[in-house]
């Protein structure tokens, strides 16, 4: 396997058949997903409970750290300087993991990281693998993969255990089934579960027992783990996986090969580092001062753990992120999920609708900066503008990742994309720019103005206002618009003031 | 002081009311206002649509109206916009980098550091609370994101909300959650934002306010629209107007 790392090369405006495979990019564009996702009664309340709890619970912790703020910086530094000297990083990290008898190996995009582990998990001669719930991972269909070659892939952390027996997606990055509720579980469970005991209840702890049992015997038989990583330490080649349950420390322990799929983002320089991530990660995500579990290993250790060590490295559309020089800023990205707990859209529209293995505030600039803008209509085109700009993923982020300033950013890549693959401009392109012209110039804005008061105002005195014609019929379905006033204000102001200034 | 008025481009053909209101508070207090009427628009719906190039001649033409003013003896610019003034404040200077105009970019900065929204200018500026209102009215106030967030005027609208007489304040759950505007957001993506502005509507029926308020035209167009839809009776009345209001 080469080293190279395809640096700055492809720009993100363009398409990305390198990103075909996997799962970040759903089949419609999230206005339409996103209105099945609303009509969805239960969703809309598993969630409204779900984020307004780990909102609250979040911001409760992070008041009690006094430099909160500082360590926001020093996180965002610290990635800052990452993103600078990555191919110098990675390649330490490289070094440092084969020093200690580990095995790594470069992936350009999905298809090339399916094979890799799937070629792996073969030659061990095992037909079922024991999985940390890892984000990578999903971004790349592992599963789907392995299941081709007739491996099987049990997941073990509980709620992405609830999503892979309901035939389901993850639908949120730290609580893959959030859009479940207690009852929908037991049922998945009593339907699903080998061997459950059909009588169980809804009670979490009956659910958990119930998963407890099952996965305990999955864990003792399992040869091979995979895993993905919170952080690998360059200086050291340390892997680090943070959780709450303790099923991540049992794959990372127990069987005989690990394999970790890490995105080359993840990347940190010195165990320095961790000291400021493990302080932000936990409180941002589950609200915790701590979470209950932090695994670190160092290639392969004689006599304990796995004996056979696998780092597949993961480009897959992130050189591409790192190529645009202010996207590049979303690869900072820490994965805790504050931004989607705050976001006003996911709360409403939940994770499905974005289509992509990353949704919300992250994902709506992540997934597009990974797969490339088309300019066309693929349905991550769609994601930069799902959102209102309120701001909320910006104020906890904690490495201060400008997710509305970025939206903004991609929103231009993408109108200038379509601008240079069509011959004709999109009606809105044509609006925006007559819209433009006319404000560029006060007179031509003030008849303007008149002329818009005139056509709504004049001819319907007294009448109550027509729906607006399509697309602003969008407005009027459900809000009533307003009348623009018989006299605006610059024609009051000359009227009563005389010219002005 | 003289302070020039940036109405913004929904305020001067949809809301006068709304500059009217803030010429006739600044004025009570004994300021003086001017109007320079050759001002446009910020170009904020053309930034946040996607349409930078667009957006830049409408920043070039903002900063050369208002640098003239401030060169003229004005000392600040109000816009009653939290939106607006963010857009001047935080989007301006970069939008005119990336278009490579490093001069616009530095005029750009020096009319955002002397642009307030109406909040700031009377609390920060002008040094008042109570602006001599009264306002016998139930009301509650929604922050709007971009005044809350990017701007961060705090608490500064409901100061001077409480020193208005006669007025019955209550407040509102989940203030700080977005109403779902968001600009083209609203027709782009229509049904999520009908759904945020659910929300939002019964959390103001909660309240049993007759007036929901604010400190953005544009998201009370948005409140209002839906509230005047289903025909609750609450009405949106601008921040200026209820400190403009004198019976
Ligand atoms: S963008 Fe920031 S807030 Fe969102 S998941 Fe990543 S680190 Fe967390």
């Amino acid at each position: 396997m080469s080293t190279f790392l395809g640096m700055p090369g492809v720009p993100v405006r363009g398409p990305a058949a390198d990103t075909a495979v996997g799962h970040l990019t759903g089949d419609r564009p999230f206005p339409a997903a996103a209105r099945d996702s609303l009509a969805d009664t239960q969703l809309r309340r598993n969630l409204a409970h779900a984020t307004s709890t780990i909102r609250a619970k979040r911001a409760a912790v992070v008041t009690e750290v006094p430099d909160w703020e500082a360590l926001r910086d020093a996180g965002s530094a610290i990635k800052a300087d990452t993103m600078a000297r990555l191919p110098e990083l990675l390649e330490q990290l490289e070094a440092n993991v084969v020093a200690r008898g580990g095995t790594v190996h470069w992936a350009r995009d999905a298809a090339e990281a399916n094979r890799i582990v799937t070629d792996l998990v073969r030659a061990t001669g095992a037909d079922e693998v024991v999985k940390v719930k890892s984000m990578a991972t999903q971004e790349i269909g592992l599963n789907e993969a392995l299941e081709a070659v007739g491996v099987t892939a049990h997941e073990t952390d509980l709620a992405e255990l609830i999503v892979q027996l309901g035939h389901d997606r993850p639908s949120h990055i730290l609580v893959p089934a959030i859009h479940r509720g207690r009852a929908e579980i037991r049922e998945i469970f009593a339907l699903e579960m080998p061997g459950v005991d059909p009588s169980l209840t809804d009670e979490p702890a009956v659910l958990a027992a119930a998963a407890r049992t099952h996965l305990r015997q999955v864990f003792l038989r399992a040869r091979v783990a995979v895993s993905g990583a919170n952080f690998g330490v360059a200086e050291t080649g340390t892997l680090t996986v943070v959780e709450s349950e303790g099923n991540g420390r049992m794959c990372l322990t127990l069987p005989e090969t690990l394999i970790t799929v890490m995105g080359i983002e993840k990347v940190v320089p010195s165990w320095r580092d961790l000291e400021v991530f493990l302080q932000l990660l936990p409180r941002s995500s589950t609200g915790e001062r701590m979470n209950p579990y932090t695994s670190t290993w160092t290639g392969v250790t004689p006599g304990d753990g796995p004996q056979e060590f696998h780092l597949v490295l993961l480009d897959n559309g992130r050189t591409r992120a790192l190529a645009d020089d202010l996207g590049r800023t979303a690869l900072h990205c820490i994965r805790c999920s504050a931004c989607l707990n705050v976001c006003p859209v996911y709360e409403r529209t939940g994770g499905h609708a974005y289509g992509s293995t990353y949704p919300g505030p992250i994902g709506a600039i992540l997934t597009p900066l990974l797969t490339g803008l088309t300019g066309g209509d693929d349905p991550n085109d769609s994601l930069p503008y799902a959102s209102t700009l309120c701001g909320a993923c910006y104020d906890v982020c904690p490495v201060k990742i400008n997710i509305p300033e970025i939206l903004v950013q991609l929103r231009a890549e993408h109108t200038e994309a379509h601008a240079d693959r069509h011959r004709l401009p999109t009606a809105e392109a044509a609006a925006m720019k007559a819209v433009a012209w006319s404000m560029a110039d006060p007179a031509r804005f003030a008849r303007a103005g008149r002329a818009a008061a005139l056509a709504r105002h004049g001819i319907r005195r007294g009448k109550p206002l027509l729906p607006l014609p399509p697309p602003l019929n969008g407005w009027t379905a459900s809000r009533d618009a307003p009348r623009p006033s018989a006299e605006s204000f610059r024609d009051w102001w000359a009227r009563t003031r005389g010219p002005s200034s | 002081m003289k302070v020039a008025l940036f109405i913004t481009c929904l305020g001067d053909v949809l809301f006068p009311e709304v500059g009217k209101a803030t010429v006739a508070v600044l004025e009570r207090l004994g300021h003086e206002v001017v109007f320079p009427r050759d001002q446009t628009c910020c170009g904020q719906m053309h930034t946040n649509t996607g349409y930078q190039h667009d957006a830049a001649g409408l920043v070039r033409h903002h900063v050369e109206v208002f640098e003239r003013v401030l060169a003229d003896g004005c000392e600040a610019v109000v816009a009653p916009s939290g939106s607006c003034v963010g857009s001047v404040r935080h989007q301006h200077a970069a939008l005119a980098r990336r278009e490579g105009d490093e001069a616009l970019a530095v005029r750009a900065e020096a009319v955002a550091a002397r642009t307030f929204e109406l909040s700031e200018l009377l609390v920060d500026v002008l040094g008042v609370t109570d602006v001599g209102a009264a306002y016998p009215h139930r009301v509650t106030y929604h922050p709007t994101c971009h005044s809350l967030r990017l701007l961060g005027v705090g608490d500064r609208p409901l100061r001077l909300l409480r020193a208005v007489r006669g007025i019955d304040l209550v407040e509102l759950p989940a203030a700080d959650s977005c109403c779902g505007f968001g600009g083209t957001f609203s027709i782009k993506n229509a049904d999520t934002s009908t759904a945020m502005l659910a929300d939002k509507m019964s959390s103001v029926l909660a309240t049993r306010a007759e007036v929901v308020t604010a400190g953005d035209a544009s998201c009370l167009m948005h409140i209002g629209g839906g509230l005047s839809r289903l025909r609750t009776g609450v009405r949106p009345v601008h921040l200026a107007e209820i400190l403009a209001s004198t019976t």
